[in-house]
């Protein structure tokens, strides 16, 4: 990218991106501190996060006016590592999805994107968006009538004080409104602030080295999890560079956008944070309020900052409704209720895709899962309909003794035995010619499934002559088929 | 011979044509090429929203009003474009230019005039455009990234084309002040003009043999030359050289620091370019 794009892409808009910013960053403090306590770390951890990756990622990103920050998709990765191995093992965790990302960023894994169908990815929102939703039931446990009845107020300010105006952030009068009633009338003794989830840091982040054995045990116990951090926080922040890329009708580098997540996670990580990546929800509400370049991500980590630092003690007031309403807000925005409109109306196959990928999420609260068992399945989806495409028809020529039998289509490992079976060898013949003029080999399976055939019509002493193969099969005939060499025998596996 | 015209519709467009069909002419009846770039304006989103609350199914709601409000301007723009561009080719064909070729593209002009300008020999440009009014003191946006990424000569409309009789030839002997002397001997664009050769600052004996190099160069072309030596500050004394009215054109090198450096201490080329009334010849 030329230096004057970089400049452009930072200083195009400036007014729009601060203020955008300012309404991010808002909407950043919900999600980084409910999914701190999630993960089973200190609030502090996610929001140092949210805004070293923020303010890193606004200079080394990819994708101008996206918002990334500690992610709920990420922290449900960590509960088992915290759980079981301790909080020293989150930063070198952090550390080696960063270099993984930037390693997947210099080998150009970005462009394996296309890999993942569009049923996959929405799939992966609809989990996303459950699993930010199912993650704040816990909040309700013990918590009363007074709860639910906070979070339905908190939901009412959100979704009704936008139809009376958009000039203020509703999230924003939620909280504040919500802390104000139950700071005055004392609920904050019963109904749980965030002050009751941990401290809240008072002090700028510090650049610390992790404190953990570095030697081949702790890689072990460290890489299953930076693997599936890695490859979760590419995919959603791909995912969201698209969006972001349709909503702004500009292009995006995706391999930066990879290396430069892997930059935001390793400082995150040297600086106390855990791992984080791109929020689909918080983009789209930066692209809604104005934001588009990259100051509107830096405004937000910058703003975030002063908010913690600044409003600690207030911010430890806030009750954890109003957090929760905002995080269900978010979880309805980032579901897409189409899809559920669409399954009727798309093709069988593409909305078992996304309900796989939701259900394989869901149930293993591993994103990484979820789209893999979506890519798999469309893949083979995807084969099963290409071997369809063989059509198999054939003739005789002068009287009955000569057969021809016309090939046309696609045949690999799935349509192997469609082909196998399309001959008829009872028939007593003088010579067949098989047409390949129209067909493609395309693997190893196809040309054993030519060699059974020819094979086979020789053994009944019939003549075969093979006809119009095209360049790239005689290639793969002339490296593994048999029939053509001389001592042909037929394979009995 | 091909001269590539940008053009935006704006209050320099006529003097654009004036100039490019004068280049025409000099460079013996040269064809040339309007363009004009259909710019996105996605930087000003059209409505805001900072309400900061996402509704049900808020990506394709927000995408679908995004579009539509775009949809809405592109046509508005994409129509006064034909216009335009119709307006550029009657312009050309009047000044006597029988080869114009006349078309519109998506697209930034300074991120793209790389694509357009490979098969050009010139390229001719305002030296503000629309967005003039709204950046008053400051040149063209599209200006510096163009002249920047411009591998070709860029001639600078003014916002009146006036006669061509001679032009000041800004000498540093830098490597783009040489290649503008050598351009101006070897093609035909300046032919006829008389030639000020002007060198600011206090001179040694480098830069009087580069100096008599030139002269000697621009002559054997069948240029009538005078040399000035000027002491000063190169800026305001190439300012107050061409403010005088005998001037007609300004040809100088362009842009040889890095946008970095320029960032921070500013561009002798755009302050240039900033001040002088005339047109400017760049070479990088």
């Amino acid at each position: 990218m030329t230096q004057t794009k970089y400049f452009q892409e930072w200083f195009s808009n400036p007014r729009r991106d601060v203020i955008a910013g300012m309404v991010v960053a808002l909407a950043l403090i919900p999600e980084a501190i409910a999914f701190s306590i999630i993960a089973g770390v200190d609030p502090k951890v996610g929001l140092y996060a949210s805004f070293c990756i923020a303010v890193v990622i606004s200079f080394v990103g990819g994708r101008a006016g996206m918002i990334s920050a500690a992610t709920g998709a990420m922290a449900v990765l960590l509960i088992t590592l915290v759980r079981d191995h301790g909080l020293e093992y989150l930063l070198p965790v952090t550390i080696l999805t960063g270099i993984l990302q930037i390693a997947a960023g210099a080998l150009k894994l970005g462009n394996l994107m296309r890999f993942v169908s569009r049923s996959v990815v929405t799939g992966f929102v609809n989990a996303l968006a459950i699993i930010i939703f199912m993650s704040q039931l816990p909040q309700f446990y013990d918590q009363g009538l007074l709860m639910y009845a906070m979070v339905a107020a908190g939901l009412g300010i959100i979704y009704g004080l936008p139809l009376l105006t958009t000039a203020v952030p509703s999230p924003l009068v939620c909280i504040v409104v919500l802390t104000g009633v139950s700071m005055s009338l004392g609920w904050d003794a019963t109904l749980n602030t965030v002050g009751d989830m941990g401290d809240l840091p008072s002090t700028l982040p510090v650049f610390l080295l992790p404190q953990v054995p570095l030697n081949f045990e702790t890689l072990m116990i460290i890489l299953p999890y930076a693997v599936s951090l890695a490859i979760v926080g590419l995919l959603e922040s791909l995912m969201t560079a698209t969006i972001v890329d349709d909503f702004t009708d500009t292009p995006s580098n995706k391999n930066q956008e990879c290396a430069g997540q892997g930059v935001a996670n390793i400082v995150s990580g040297f600086f106390g944070g855990m791992a984080g990546c791109a929020m689909i929800g918080q983009s789209v509400i930066n692209v809604q309020s104005g934001g588009r370049g990259r100051l509107s991500t830096f405004a937000a980590g910058i703003i975030l900052l002063i908010l913690i630092v600044v409003m600690g003690d207030l911010v430890s007031q806030i009750p954890m409704a109003a957090l929760v309403a905002v995080m269900i807000m978010v979880s309805i925005g980032t579901f897409s209720w189409s899809s559920i409109k669409n399954l009727r109306v798309h093709h069988r196959t593409s909305s078992i895709v996304m309900l796989v990928t939701v259900l394989v999420t869901v149930l293993s609260h591993n994103l990484a899962y979820g789209v893999g068992a979506g890519v798999l399945l469309s893949a083979l989806f995807f084969a099963y309909k290409v071997s369809g495409q063989l059509d198999i028809s054939s003739a005789f020529e002068v009287d009955k003794k000569e057969r021809t039998y016309h090939i046309r289509g696609q045949l690999f490992f799935v349509s192997a035995s469609t082909f196998g079976d399309a001959f008829d060898f009872r028939e007593v013949l003088e010579k067949v010619t098989i047409d390949v003029s129209q067909a493609h080999f395309w693997d190893l399976s196809s040309i054993n499934a030519l060699d059974r055939v020819m094979l086979k019509f020789r053994r009944e002493g019939t003549e075969v002559e093979l006809y119009g193969m095209n360049e790239a099969s005689q290639t793969l005939v002339l490296e593994v088929a048999k029939f053509d060499k001389p001592d042909a025998k037929l394979d009995t596996h | 011979m091909n001269i590539l015209a940008c053009t935006d519709g704006s209050l320099y467009s006529p003097s654009v044509y004036d100039h490019a069909a004068w280049a025409a002419r000099q460079m013996g009846g040269a064809s040339i090429h309007v363009l004009h770039m259909l710019n996105p304006h996605h930087e000003e989103p059209a409505k805001l929203n900072y309400s900061g609350s996402m509704g049900v199914g808020a990506r394709t709601a927000l995408l679908q009003e995004l579009v539509t409000l775009e949809a809405a301007r592109a046509k508005i723009a994409k129509k006064r474009g034909k216009a335009v561009l119709e307006d550029a080719s009657t312009h050309l064909k009047e000044a006597g230019v029988q080869n114009v070729v006349a078309d519109q593209w998506h697209g930034k002009l300074s991120d793209e005039i790389a694509n357009y300008e490979a098969d050009a020999d010139l390229v001719v440009l305002g030296k503000r455009g629309n967005n003039a009014d709204f950046e008053k003191g400051h040149l063209g946006t599209n200006l510096e990234r163009v002249v920047r990424s411009c591998q070709h000569p860029v001639l600078v409309a003014s916002r009146a084309f006036g006669r061509m009789n001679n032009f000041v030839l800004a000498f540093d002997g830098g490597s783009s002040a040489e290649k503008a002397v050598e351009y101006a001997a070897k093609e035909t664009l300046l032919r006829g003009m008389h030639a000020y050769l002007l060198y600011v600052g206090s001179g040694n004996a480098k830069i009087e043999a580069a100096l008599a190099k030139a002269e000697a160069t621009l002559k054997q072309a069948g240029f009538e030359v005078t040399i000035e030596h000027r002491d000063g500050e190169p800026e305001k004394v190439i300012g107050d050289i061409v403010a005088q009215d005998y001037i007609d054109l300004l040809v100088m090198g362009a842009y040889g620091h890095s946008s970095i450096r320029q960032f921070i201490v500013g561009s002798t080329t755009s302050a240039m370019m900033r001040t002088v009334k005339i047109p400017v010849l760049l070479f990088r």
